[in-house]
């Protein structure tokens, strides 16, 4: 609790009333300081372009998931050695939302917070209430490992603009994540089974992995949302970039169009052939990776941190690999290698921050090409860093994600409503359970996506934004 | 009502005398009103801060555009209520919540009087063989966190390999079936509270003299009806209470769902409770003024709810 509360508390406590205490979680509205100066932009001194104070104590947040919170130490360290005698303030967290939250009210927010995990807080919203400090000043700064190269042009294309809510820098993404269709490469070599380049390979496929008597797929039941991914991927693939965009800026009629048609379509088709472990749509998203880690289904649909997921479930040795979407049509727009790649794990700095400079600058270290490797190395991930971590070899899924983005080269594929309108990712990941279990058809999911769509569309409480 | 307002009449009548005696040392007050003050004080205060004020803030916040984060939060008057009175989903919520409230009491109250009775009553007044046994057994949920209970239950109802297919020779995805969803989460509620009113209605089963049940078996009634026309009419506050509680907590349900359901409140909203759309529209959406309003809603609903079942009571009791 912030000094401020206590103190409205121990008033509350001599009045003798509660209603004293209103002041308590809202804030007052008088005591926003407004124009706080904004941190000397991108100087001269390369070492220190934000113009970093020892004195100011660095705040830092780390969302401790998946990837943990070590590699931040390790950049917490950097720091340290950077601005010695400076003090930095680590906390790793899970509940960022209710444990930041009245830090943001009473204005004394941390200095960097990496934004993640299920309690992440809504970035659109903070965006919308001018809480979050415009990155770009970090993206113009020199990068650590090459004074002359800006920071952003050391990232991975489509990384800013991910970041990118409006007109400014909300957050700047540090995990590079591959989805696609996951297999254990040794099962599929011990079965002669190649992974399939077109639909129809692939239903022939799942005939063969059927007979065999495992079940070819099987996906995250309870969060049906896993398989809007390759969905995006397939439609991206059928008709172009554009058909995601449509969909992205809630275009009329977005949902309804014939490529989007063939992607759901051969979703549809897989269910109707009987092609899911039965009983998936029960399961939780770590059941149905284990269902698939044991062997029970040959294919699911996720990104690249299953490798870490699943760690401490998963049998030595075992070689997971991802795969792209198979084409759905001949006239498919992106070649069959074009692969969903979406940077997560953002990183940002709030506005009302006590040392903005100090939070710029730990990104910058982060965004160092060492950091980046270490990173790499500790949680088998990419990261949004260029060329970072190619030395990391510990890892198969790691390797695997990488070179399916080697080979899909300049198709990448990403979609931005899951971020913008979290009630169309609902309804489209709601709708998207329905058609995995065969309770609607393909019509009728695209008609429920539709709706949703227009409904975001045409509500007025819903900022747009758009790609 | 009434004597808890002369209550904290001459509570704050003493607090002045007690401020009054701290100043000028009169010592005229009657030591145990001292006492009374020296007891009541905290708690109000305590219940003043940590539960009145919330409800306050609530209302307040309900008027208001406030996203959880911001320094400012504006006033717009009503306009989160119309908002509420248009969300289709805090409709599905709340007709999910009102089937719970159709179902939950009958059932859970229902179990809970027929294992108290079974624990307590035959006809020389002795419950069935074991019954203390059978008390810890019933009660044991009660003492399992509502977490536990959540992941628990999961494996009872996972689609191939779970405990209740295993039973039953299916292989029925439970909660991953809007056909079924509801009734699952229900069955786990149901379950998860039934041994308290075991233990409250045993206890008030307890109570009734034992001269009561002679007198009945010398008139020659048998089981059913000593239950239904001595039993139960003696029950019947014990009783009214367990439903105020029971209905309470069908108007939220928030926790089980959360915890076990597709989605979660899925699949297909099938098991959405008004309790996760508000929780959703606070904490993913950055809307805590919507939210705010949705929860005064429930509030008042509830309250509303309460007070029915209160004043029944007051008839009855006359």
């Amino acid at each position: 609790m912030s000094p401020i509360d206590r103190r409205t508390l121990l008033l509350g406590l001599a009045g003798g009333t509660g209603l004293l205490l209103t002041g308590c979680a809202v804030p007052s509205g008088g005591r926003d300081s407004g124009s706080k100066a904004a941190p000397a932009v991108a100087g001269d001194d390369p070492k220190n372009p934000f113009g970093v104070k020892t004195s100011d104590r660095l705040d830092v947040v780390i969302f401790k998931g998946g990837f943990g919170d070590d590699y931040a130490k390790q950049v917490e360290e950097t720091y340290k050695q950077a601005f010695p005698g400076a003090q930095v303030k680590h906390s790793g967290l899970q509940k960022l939302q209710e444990t930041l939250q009245p830090r943001f009210v009473s204005g004394t927010p941390p200095d960097v917070i990496d934004n993640s995990g299920a309690a992440a807080l809504n970035a659109v919203t903070l965006q919308k209430g001018g809480q979050l400090l415009d990155l770009k000043a970090l993206l113009d700064a020199p990068s650590v490992d090459d004074p002359k190269v800006r920071v952003r042009d050391t990232l991975l294309p489509g990384v800013v603009e991910s970041g990118t809510l409006g007109d400014t820098v909300a957050s700047v993404n540090y995990a590079y994540t591959v989805t696609g269709f996951w297999y254990n490469q040794d099962l599929f070599e011990k079965n002669g089974w190649v992974y399939p380049k077109t639909w129809d390979e692939l239903v022939a496929l799942c005939a063969k992995i059927k007979a065999s008597g495992i079940a070819p797929f099987t996906y995250q039941g309870k969060f049906p949302g896993y398989f809007l991914e390759p969905l995006m991927q397939m439609m991206a693939k059928t008709g172009g970039a554009e058909t995601l965009a449509a969909v992205d800026n809630l275009e009329p009629g977005a949902w309804q169009s014939q490529p989007v048609a063939d992607a759901v379509g051969a979703i549809e088709k897989l269910v109707k052939n009987g092609y899911i472990l039965q009983g998936s749509e029960g399961l939780s998203h770590t059941e149905a990776q284990q269902a698939w880690v044991d062997g029970k289904a040959a294919l699911i649909p996720c990104g690249s941190w299953l490798e870490n997921e699943m760690k401490s479930t998963t049998p030595k040795g075992f070689r997971m690999a991802v795969g792209p979407t198979p084409a759905v049509t001949a006239q498919d727009k992106l070649p069959a290698t074009a692969i969903s790649a979406s940077s997560s794990e953002g990183f940002i700095v709030p506005k009302d921050a006590k040392n903005t400079a100090g939070g710029l600058e730990f990104l910058r270290l982060l965004l160092s090409r060492s950091a980046a490797s270490k990173f790499s190395e500790l949680t088998g991930s990419m990261t949004t860093v260029k060329g970072a971590g190619a030395n990391v070899t510990n890892s198969p899924a790691l390797t695997s994600a990488r070179k399916a983005v080697e080979a899909a080269g300049a198709n990448t594929i990403s979609f931005r409503f899951g971020g913008w309108y979290g009630d169309l990712y609902a309804a489209g990941s709601s709708a998207m359970g329905e058609l995995l279990t065969g309770r609607v058809d393909a019509a009728e999911f695209m008609k429920r996506t539709q709706a949703a769509a227009d409904k975001i569309a045409k509500d007025s409480n819903v900022v747009k934004y758009h790609r | 009502m009434s004597s808890s307002t002369t209550a904290s009449r001459s509570l704050s009548r003493a607090g002045r005398r007690a401020r009054g005696r701290s100043r000028g040392r009169s010592g005229s007050l009657p030591r145990h009103r001292g006492l009374i003050v020296g007891f009541l004080t905290l708690p109000i205060i305590l219940y003043a801060v940590f539960v009145l004020s919330p409800y306050v803030q609530a209302i307040y916040i309900s008027l208001t555009d406030w996203t959880g984060f911001a320094r400012r939060l504006n006033f717009v008057g009503f306009e989160n209520y119309t908002r509420v009175a248009h969300d289709d989903l805090f409709w599905t919520g709340l007709k999910h919540n009102l089937v719970m409230l159709a179902v939950l009491p009958v059932l859970t109250i229902g179990l809970g009087l027929f294992f108290a009775s079974m624990l307590n009553i035959d006809r020389a007044g002795r419950g069935v063989r074991g019954s203390s046994a059978y008390k810890i057994v019933y009660f044991f949920p009660q003492v399992l966190p509502v977490a536990v209970i959540g992941v628990l239950w999961q494996f009872v109802y996972t689609p191939r390999s779970g405990l209740l297919n295993g039973l039953l020779g299916t292989h029925h995805a439970w909660l991953g079936s809007p056909d079924t969803a509801l009734a699952a989460v229900l069955a786990v509620g149901v379950w998860s509270s039934v041994g308290f009113y075991v233990v409250l209605f045993s206890a008030a089963m307890g109570a009734i003299p034992q001269e009561i049940y002679e007198a009945v078996a010398l008139d020659g009634a048998g089981r059913w009806r000593t239950f239904f026309q001595v039993t139960l009419p003696l029950l019947r506050d014990t009783v009214r209470v367990g439903l105020i509680y029971v209905s309470i907590g069908a108007l939220d349900g928030f926790a089980i769902v959360q915890l076990m359901t597709v989605g979660p409140g899925g699949p297909d909203n099938a098991t959405e409770v008004v309790g996760l759309t508000l929780y959703r529209r606070a904490f993913a959406d950055g809307q805590f003024g919507y939210a705010c309003a949705m929860g005064v809603v429930m509030l008042f609903m509830t309250l509303t709810l309460a007070v029915i079942l209160q004043s029944r009571r007051r008839e009855v009791g006359r």
